[in-house]
């Protein structure tokens, strides 16, 4: 229990005296924002996995693809 | 299809991808280095030793920060621009990206937390597993990725099952042990710890030419240009296997990097040279402008034999007889044959009519390694664009060749004479730096651009694995990532320099 505590202490304290990551983690968030939010939602918002539900209607539409039906 | 729209999803995925590997080979290389260096400090006590370490964990700490995510991307691209090729590579393609995200999530995460927040917190033994055990994690995130690579290079332990249109895992191992996979992953984190080395070396020059920390760059400059030099050795062979490989299993992209039109025995290799731009395949113009050969090499190291008949891009495209290599027309005929079948045998489903099923699978199963021929227009379809292949090939070793000389001045002079007296020296070590990267990218170039128009290869060309979608929506996502990467590499490199300008006595 009390190694554990020390592990959990080791992530606070770690997390509490950043300097240079504080930037660094704002630069990650950032990024992710980007890439999960804004393109998720604005710009990929039809992809195959919303236009097809089922396994069925997914295996029909990359069929019809790959043999130029 | 619009052409526009399988052109802007190449371009946006090739951006990506040139982009993410700015990132990667530091991680690769420069967690090793810091390892070797805190073993150093762990084993003789001497603090010097971990303020060294730290000041290179700092800078390869940015390195990860500033990475990450480019990767998530690039696996983001695939369900959205690539969905065709998704489904067509089933769990082949997912099984090794999942492994590699499990691994890469525990092993990283924990470990590099341990490695930042646990000096003085956790046992000195402890703390170095730690470092170890990152650098580790990073290189077999790659070697997950590179499986995949590798399979796309040379689909292999896979059956493809008509009804789900998929490519279902037929054996692990051989998708794993793949030679084009092995070959693959060995040379291109060889590649990445290339980087580090550089950019261990060349800072190192750097505070050397300032006169300023000369004991840690010294140190520094050893261990790095040590690191550096058995890569570059190492790095010789497995381009060695990487090339016999391509020569088996890619022969169109072998001589596309060598600009053989003409297949000839005894081949030479080309050492310099360039590239006549009227020449293609149908005319009978002169293949370069100037060239210098060395004689037999191309034999050698394709085919590991000085009297080997290498086939050139016309023996490929139209075909041999003499030396029993099939045409690409041909090839195309039965990719038709094979898609002919697939459609056959879905009617015959639908229809319930097993033995006709039974029937047009046989003939599915005979041609399938022919199924991407089948949506080519022409045979000349098969000829990737030389002049990049070509030049970034020869771009490549040129450099490697550099580096390897590099590396070995650096040491001697460091450990023989006194380095500060060759600022030219030490001034080529900063300078090739960026040349690192240069080299690594050029050799993804070469894998990439070399197996056009293969998405994978045989199997399936980009043109039918792109997704149908806007191509304004691909474009809008070219310029917003282009901006985005731009900026978070200016990023990268500003946070950078101002850490090396703290220099080693700062913290981190």
């Amino acid at each position: 229990m009390n190694k554990c505590k020390k592990f959990i202490y080791m992530y606070i304290d770690g997390f509490k005296n950043m300097t240079l990551g504080k930037t660094l983690w704002k630069i990650v968030f950032i990024k992710l924002a980007v890439i999960l939010i804004f393109l998720k939602y604005f710009i990929h918002d039809k992809t195959i996995k919303t236009e097809y539900i089922t396994k069925e209607e997914k295996i029909d539409f990359v069929y019809k693809n790959i043999t130029k039906e | 299809m619009e052409e526009s729209l399988v052109d802007w999803s190449r371009a946006q995925f090739a951006l990506t991808a040139i982009y993410h590997w700015l990132f990667v080979p530091l991680t690769l290389g420069l967690g090793f280095i810091i390892a070797f260096m805190e073993t150093i400090y762990v084993k003789t006590g001497d603090v010097f030793w971990k303020r060294t370490t730290k000041f290179w964990m700092t800078l390869f700490a940015i390195n990860f920060a500033i990475g990450v995510a480019t990767g998530i991307i690039m696996e983001f691209e695939f369900g959205t621009n690539w969905a065709n090729y998704s489904w067509f590579v089933g769990d082949i393609f997912g099984a090794p990206l999942a492994v590699e995200g499990i691994l890469a999530f525990f092993m990283e995460s924990t470990f590099f937390a341990v490695m930042f927040f646990g000096w003085d917190k956790v046992s000195r033994g402890f703390h170095l597993l730690s470092t170890w055990l990152v650098a580790i994690g990073s290189n077999l995130s790659a070697l997950w990725i590179l499986v995949a690579n590798g399979w796309m290079q040379f689909p292999t332990g896979m059956k493809f099952n008509p009804d789900t249109v998929r490519n279902e895992m037929d054996n692990f191992w051989d998708v794993l042990f793949s030679p084009v996979a092995v070959s693959k992953f060995l040379h291109t984190i060889a590649s990445g710890y290339i980087v580090a080395s550089l950019f261990v070396v060349g800072i190192s020059a750097w505070y050397l030419l300032k006169k300023r920390d000369t004991l840690f760059a010294k140190r520094s400059m050893i261990v790095g240009a040590t690191f550096g030099l058995i890569t570059s050795i190492f790095i010789i062979l497995t381009g060695d296997e990487s090339a016999h490989q391509v020569a088996l299993k890619q022969p169109v992209k072998l001589a596309a990097m060598e600009g053989l039109y003409e297949g000839r025995e005894q081949a030479g290799i080309v050492a310099v040279g360039a590239l006549n731009p009227k020449k293609t395949l149908d005319n009978e113009e002169e293949v370069f402008l100037f060239e210098f050969e060395a004689p037999y090499v191309l034999s050698l190291l394709g085919y590991h034999d000085i009297n080997a008949f290498v086939p050139g891009l016309k023996d490929l495209v139209y075909g041999n007889e003499k030396y029993n290599i099939e045409s690409a027309q041909s090839k195309i005929d039965k990719g038709k044959i094979a898609i002919e079948a697939l459609k056959n045998y879905k009617e015959a489903k639908r229809n319930n009519d097993m033995l006709k099923a039974n029937e047009y699978q046989s003939i599915l199963e005979e041609n399938m390694q022919y199924f991407g021929y089948g949506h080519l227009k022409k045979p000349e379809d098969i000829v990737p664009p030389i002049a990049i292949t070509f030049y970034t090939f020869h771009l490549m070793v040129a450099l490697g060749t550099w580096f390897l000389v590099l590396f070995a001045l650096l040491l001697y002079f460091t450990l023989k004479k006194e380095i500060m007296e060759y600022k030219l020296l030490l001034k080529s070590a900063v300078f090739s730096i960026p040349l690192g990267y240069i080299a690594s990218e050029a050799g993804w170039v070469v894998a990439e651009v070399g197996r056009q128009p293969w998405a994978i290869q045989d199997l399936m060309p980009v043109g039918v694995a792109v997704t149908n979608i806007s191509s304004t929506n691909v474009q809008i996502t070219f310029f917003l990532f282009a901006f985005l990467f731009t900026a978070l590499l200016i990023a990268e490199i500003k946070i950078m320099l101002k850490q090396i300008k703290i220099g080693p006595n700062g913290g981190h």
